[in-house]
Formats: C-alpha cells, structure tokens, sequence
C-alpha cells in the first residue's frame, strides 16, 4: 500500500477524487465472485467508486457493471474514489486485487501456464 | 460476444419445471445434452461441478439474474443456455431476490476470457430492464430466441 495516490482536488476533502492502478492478477480475471467480492466492498464506502478500464468507465458498486469489463488476467483497472472515506476506499479495495480476490488457484488440467505472469503484483505504481 | 455465439438455441427453456437450485440447474443441464451439446455421459458431473461453484458462492447475481458455470473438459467450446422461471426460485442470490432469469455456461477448462466474454455480454444486456421484463414475460423459447436476437443485433449498431 505504499503506491503514491493521485489528488484530483487538494482543496475540497469531500470532494477529492483519489486513483490506483491495479492489475487483474488472478488467473480467471474478473468473473463473477470476484466481481461480487469487489462490488460488495466497494458499498461498504460513501465514496463514489469508479473502475476505468481504457475508454471503459463503471460504477464499482454494480456487480453487473464490474463484469461489463471482462476484465482478463493482466487488465490494468484504475480505481477512482471521489469522496470522504476515498483513500481507505482505494486501499480496501486495492487489497482485493493484491490478494487475488482469494481465489485458490486451481489445479489444471493443463500446462498451468495461463497469466501468471502478473502474480507478484498486484498494484502498480499509480501515474 | 454475442448470445448467439454461446446459446443453443434448441435448449431454451421458457418455463423451466424445476423449484429449486439443483432442480433448474439439472434441468438446464438435461435440455442441452438433449439438444446434443453435451454427451450424457458428462450430464452428472457437470450439474455437480456446477452445484460445486455455487458451494463457493451464488451465481445470483441479483435483478433476479443467476449464471451458474463451471468449466468442464467435456466441451470444446463455450455452450449455454437460458431458462426463464416465471414465480420465481430461490437461488441464494446476491440481493436475496428469487430468481426468473437463468443463463447456464459451460465451458472448457482452458478459456477463461470466453466465459468472461459471455459474462460481459449477459450483464451488459441485463442493466436494460425492459431487456429483463421481456424475457421474464416470454411464453415460449422463440420469444426468447428473437429477444435475444435482438440484442445481439443491437450490440452491433451501438
């Protein structure tokens, strides 16, 4: 949690819109558990949680807009948080996708060599 | 993707039988081997790879919307199928809602952007409530059939 957060507006405390990058970092992306999990924290907090993946902007709450981004393995998600509680927000929810939505990796059938690339990062630097 | 990339069409069910979890979920599973999307032999242990992930979590999703899932080696491709249950079923969704409208997916174990692909375009279509109201009115699987038609062809126009 030590990435620098973005101010969008020093002055007004209610109103500042705080940002982190994050990467899907789980195997099978953001499908529906992980969409719940991640909408469901996303409620916890007055904040107005926003996920921008490239053009695509969703309400964070709405676990059908989560999956509306298809988000695979690899995505870069920036999570925006406008609000007073924005930056406990972004760390609850920057948490999630560091953790890998606590998804147990499961034993494939396969070579298992599907998008784990990403695993030792679950945050990247904000920008 | 579109509905028609993942729904077999002959496997709709407008007025699912079934009142409980398990029983759509069978339900959904018995009409796709009965289109020959999946060999009867997979029928078993794909509806328990699918009670399986609801154990973990359900699948209602809310809106009186459930996908249940489960990737299995016994398809090659990503197959689904809708099923509408008009009084509803309690499927220990999200919102605690019942559930009337069922999506069931398939998929095999190595493609995980497809099901979320399918994902995607399900819940795309289902934040437009007439979208919603519509399928739950539907009085058979050619209702369906043409609603979900519809949405495809208007996925491609936005």
């Amino acid at each position: 949690m030590s990435t620098p957060d973005t101010m969008g507006d020093r002055d007004t405390a209610e109103r500042q819109t705080l940002s982190r990058e994050v990467v899907v970092s789980n195997s099978q992306g953001l499908h529906a558990r992980p969409a719940d999990l991640l909408a469901r924290e996303a409620r916890k907090w007055r904040s107005r949680i926003e996920l921008v993946v490239d053009a695509h902007r969703v309400d964070g709450k709405s676990i059908l807009d989560v999956l509306t981004l298809a988000a695979e393995a690899g995505t870069r998600v920036v999570i925006e948080a406008t609000g007073p509680d924005a930056r406990d927000a972004l760390d609850a929810l920057g948490t999630l996708f560091a953790k890998r939505f606590n998804e147990l990796e499961e034993p494939s059938n396969h070579d298992g060599s599907t998008g784990h690339r990403h695993v030792s990062r679950g945050e990247t630097p904000g920008h | 993707m579109k509905f028609s990339d993942f729904v077999a069409s002959d496997a709709i069910r407008a007025r699912v039988e079934a009142d409980s979890k398990e029983g759509v979920i069978r339900e959904m599973v018995r009409a796709l081997v009965d289109a020959g999307r999946i060999t009867r032999s997979d029928e078993e242990s794909i509806v328990r790879a699918i009670m399986k992930r609801e154990d973990l979590g359900s699948t209602g999703i809310g809106r009186g919307v459930a996908v249940p899932h489960t990737k299995h080696p016994g398809v090659t491709r990503l197959v689904g199928t809708v099923a509408v249950s008009p009084p509803g079923i309690d499927f220990e969704s999200l919102d605690g809602d019942p559930v009337h409208l069922f999506f069931l997916l398939v998929s095999p174990p190595d493609r995980p952007g497809d099901h979320l692909r399918a994902l995607e375009n399900i819940s795309r279509q289902l934040r437009d409530d007439t979208f919603c109201r519509l399928l739950k009115a539907a009085k058979g699987p050619v209702d369906i059939q043409h609603l979900l038609e519809e949405a495809d062809s208007q996925g491609v126009a936005s």
